[in-house]
């Protein structure tokens, strides 16, 4: 914690004196006048801080940190930033909420919101603002925000989770282009073992990587958790067929998967190791800086589709949330919507070298998508994604499934052998009638 | 006596009798509570309470976020059934035994070897420490690394010369994923046992080595009827430490595996963290919780009874 904020801190300054000198009074007169056309105004001395998930992508936080800084000189209230592994804001949010002290905004993984309803500040005029600002928001992201008739948060953007493959491994196999369809994509796994440059997919605790795919598989083949009234309806044909399908991708796939970690499909296909995965675009940003030979060979696409003839992908979203204990609630509504403001979020968005994925429609134009036609995929994240839960609702009971790794444990524990189908969606299906009773 | 004699001279004046005050006043037992209440009550806000408030989440259905109603052993029922649970005890046990056990061999060992006289006496017992002064997140990303399915340097070692074909799977198979994380808590453990161990070795006076040389003693002789008892006391206080910090292991597991694979290295303090922080559902991360302390209050007075018997503390048989 210590490291991080000095290093904020340090960083802070360094890109207070870089976005003076680069931009000059243009930004910070930009600034300023959004800052009195805007609705919320904020309180006198406020001072906000704020947890949000550590960058994977360096020029994202540079850019973001920059945007903080332009907000503090035009409106006086400064921004103290602290970070976390993605996967550590949930707690730490769990432990402010429950106690009422600490961070006043959070900056978390999925429904991180959902979690504590009634401890989230209400952003609704902020989320209607910016929808009619900005073209409106996608379909999930209005899932993902909304408790009710009221928006608990502001989903700021997704990190799209999409497959990463070799080209000319994969034109070797045989497939010039890659599958679209999960019966072709079983058949391009199972070539592109036999010829020795096999992928993966994590089936450990990987909160992201391992439950992004699996929630994919259990769709494409038409399983879901529970129905649209939160009914557990896991024990199904469809969840058996789903199951047996990434048996048969974790046959096909490189031996160790069971223990991967999010970082571990990272390290090995920078390392050549593996040749398909799922992944953000965090691999081709930094295969650009230090593998350029893979950067050159690889390229995105999205997730085949699978029986249900529908995408099914599950992508991370990150909704900023403001605690009901600050002190200072307009103050964090006028950050939100000074983030997400078209000036602010264009050259932020386009810093994150197409890692992070907008939820408003307007920023489809932006250049980011276009200029390397290997981002281009992750431009229709927000909307090709389907939200935690599936059918149900995206509430708490949701959220719980996925961070225990209930779908998860069962698909890891089908495919590595130790249960058979029966046992595996028995005792998933336990868990899930107790989260969801 | 007295009373008769002050009374005779005295019996003008009105004897008052003591009140329960008065003798409130001048009872040394009452003015020793009160010296003990700051004592009391730091224990109590810092150890008792959260302790309390544990136990009582752990019958409630308490999320994180709101506070739950009571709904008695409700969690505890569930979890009797929960495959995952029953696991990690089984892991915490295993864990916990074997990992103890090794790290009381090899640190006696190194105790002993280390209170030799050897070269370099003083930079050899420093070195000892090293595992244990790393932080433990650091020691647990750099096994991490070595159990890495794709960059293992032992996998690499063994290709390299030939010996195996495919890397090993340290830690995507169930068995060889509990046996890396235990050699893992060893390599982390062993140097607070030996460092111990050395200090008591360096109690026993050489007194006793030298007449039990003189008396024909072999290096085992020595070793059974003198070092052993005399050491007993410190190794139960190191194995009870020791146990306590095995059993209740967070980091190591957590950053190697979170469990994995498929739940096969939880132990009941990872299980309860994923359960109540990540998972959000307090109420049953405390009941995993509080399902650990009849295990650690039975290692706790194992080792507090061992103590007060002579036998363990002299080795002999008088109790």
């Amino acid at each position: 914690m210590t490291d991080f904020s000095r290093r904020a801190v340090v960083k802070g300054a360094t890109a207070l004196g870089a976005a003076g000198a680069l931009t000059g009074p243009a930004l910070l007169d930009w600034a300023k006048a959004w800052a009195q056309s805007a609705p919320w105004k904020p309180e006198k001395g406020a001072k906000l801080s704020m947890l949000r998930w550590k960058y994977f992508v360096q020029a994202e936080d540079d850019a973001f940190v920059k945007l903080i800084a332009a907000f503090t000189q035009a409106t006086g209230v400064a921004v103290d930033i602290s970070r976390e592994s993605y996967e550590d804001v949930q707690p730490k949010a769990s432990v402010a909420a429950n106690t009422g002290t600490g961070p006043d905004l959070f900056w978390g993984l999925y429904s991180l919101p959902h979690l504590f309803p009634q401890k989230c500040l209400d952003v609704t005029d902020v989320a209607d603002y910016l929808g009619k600002a900005h073209g409106g928001w996608v379909d999930s992201a209005v899932k993902y925000g909304k408790n009710g008739n009221k928006w608990i948060a502001i989903p700021i953007c997704y990190s799209g989770a999409l497959i990463n493959y070799r080209i000319e491994a994969s034109k070797k196999a045989g497939f010039s282009t890659f599958p679209t369809k999960t019966d072709e994509f079983l058949e391009y796994t199972k070539a592109m073992k036999a010829q020795g440059t096999p992928g993966g997919f994590a089936l450990g605790h990987a909160s992201g990587d391992g439950n992004t795919w699996v929630h994919w598989c259990l769709w494409a083949q038409g399983g879901q958790v529970v129905d649209k009234d939160d009914k557990v309806i896991l024990n199904s044909p469809e969840t058996v067929k789903a199951l047996e399908y990434a048996k048969a991708l974790y046959g096909n796939m490189i031996p160790g998967t069971a223990s991967w970690n999010d970082a571990s499909n990272n390290k090995a296909f920078l390392a050549k190791e593996i040749h398909w995965t799922n992944n953000g675009i965090s691999i081709y940003v930094a295969a650009q800086n230090s593998a350029k030979d893979v950067a050159e060979d690889m390229n995105h696409t999205y997730f085949p589709i699978g029986p249900v003839g529908k995408p099914t992908e599950l992508h991370l979203m990150y909704p900023i949330l403001a605690m009901t204990y600050t002190k200072y609630p307009q103050a964090c509504k006028s950050l939100i919507a000074f983030m997400l403001a078209a000036d602010n979020f264009n050259p932020w968005i386009q810093s994150a070298k197409g890692y992070l994925t907008h939820c408003l429609n307007e920023y489809d134009k932006n250049p980011v998508w276009t200029a390397d036609p290997k981002t281009t995929p992750y431009r229709d994240v927000a909307k090709r994604s389907l939200t935690a839960g599936g059918l149900g609702s995206v509430g708490e009971k949701a959220a719980t499934a996925i961070a225990d790794f209930v779908v998860l444990d069962m698909f890891a524990n089908f495919a590595t052998g130790r249960e058979d189908a029966k046992g595996a969606i028995a005792i998933a299906e336990r868990q899930l009638k107790r989260i969801y009773r | 006596m007295t009373d008769v004699v002050l009374k005779s001279r005295l019996d003008k004046r009105p004897i008052q009798e003591p009140t329960a005050w008065d003798r409130l006043m001048v009872n040394r037992n009452w003015l020793g509570l009160w010296f003990m209440v700051p004592a009391a009550i730091f224990l109590i806000l810092f150890l008792a309470y959260p302790l309390g408030l544990g136990v009582w989440l752990s019958f409630t259905d308490a999320k994180i976020g709101r506070s739950g109603e009571f709904i008695g052993l409700e969690n505890y029922e569930w979890l009797m059934d929960d495959s995952t649970f029953i696991t990690s005890v089984f892991n915490t046990i295993l864990y916990t035994t074997v990992a103890s056990a090794i790290k009381f061999a090899v640190g006696l060992y190194l105790a002993l070897l280390l209170n030799e006289r050897l070269p370099f006496k003083a930079v050899l017992r420093a070195v000892v420490l090293i595992p244990f002064i790393v932080p433990t997140v650091l020691s647990a990303i750099a096994f991490w690394w070595i159990y890495d399915p794709q960059f293992s340097i032992i996998s690499w070692s063994l290709k390299k010369m030939g010996w195996i074909s495919t890397n090993i799977d340290f830690l995507g198979d169930v068995w060889n994923a509990r046996w890396s994380v235990i050699f893992a808590n060893i390599w982390r453990g062993v140097p607070f046992v030996a460092i111990t161990l050395l200090a008591g070795l360096q109690t026993v006076s050489p007194s006793l080595y030298e007449a039990a040389t003189i008396d024909g003693a072999t290096p085992w002789q020595r070793f059974r009827f003198i070092t052993y008892p005399l050491l007993t006391p410190i190794i139960a206080v190191v194995m009870t430490f020791s146990v306590l910090f095995t059993f209740t292991d967070f980091q190591l597991i957590w950053v190697m595996t979170r469990g994995g694979p498929v739940n096969a290295t939880h132990l009941m303090a990872t299980l309860s963290y994923q359960r109540a922080i990540l998972a959000g559902s307090l109420g049953e991360g405390a009941a995993i919780s509080t399902a650990m302390i009849p295990f650690l209050l039975g290692a706790i007075l194992v080792s507090w009874f061992g103590l007060q018997r002579r036998k363990w503390q002299q080795g002999e048989s008088n109790d």
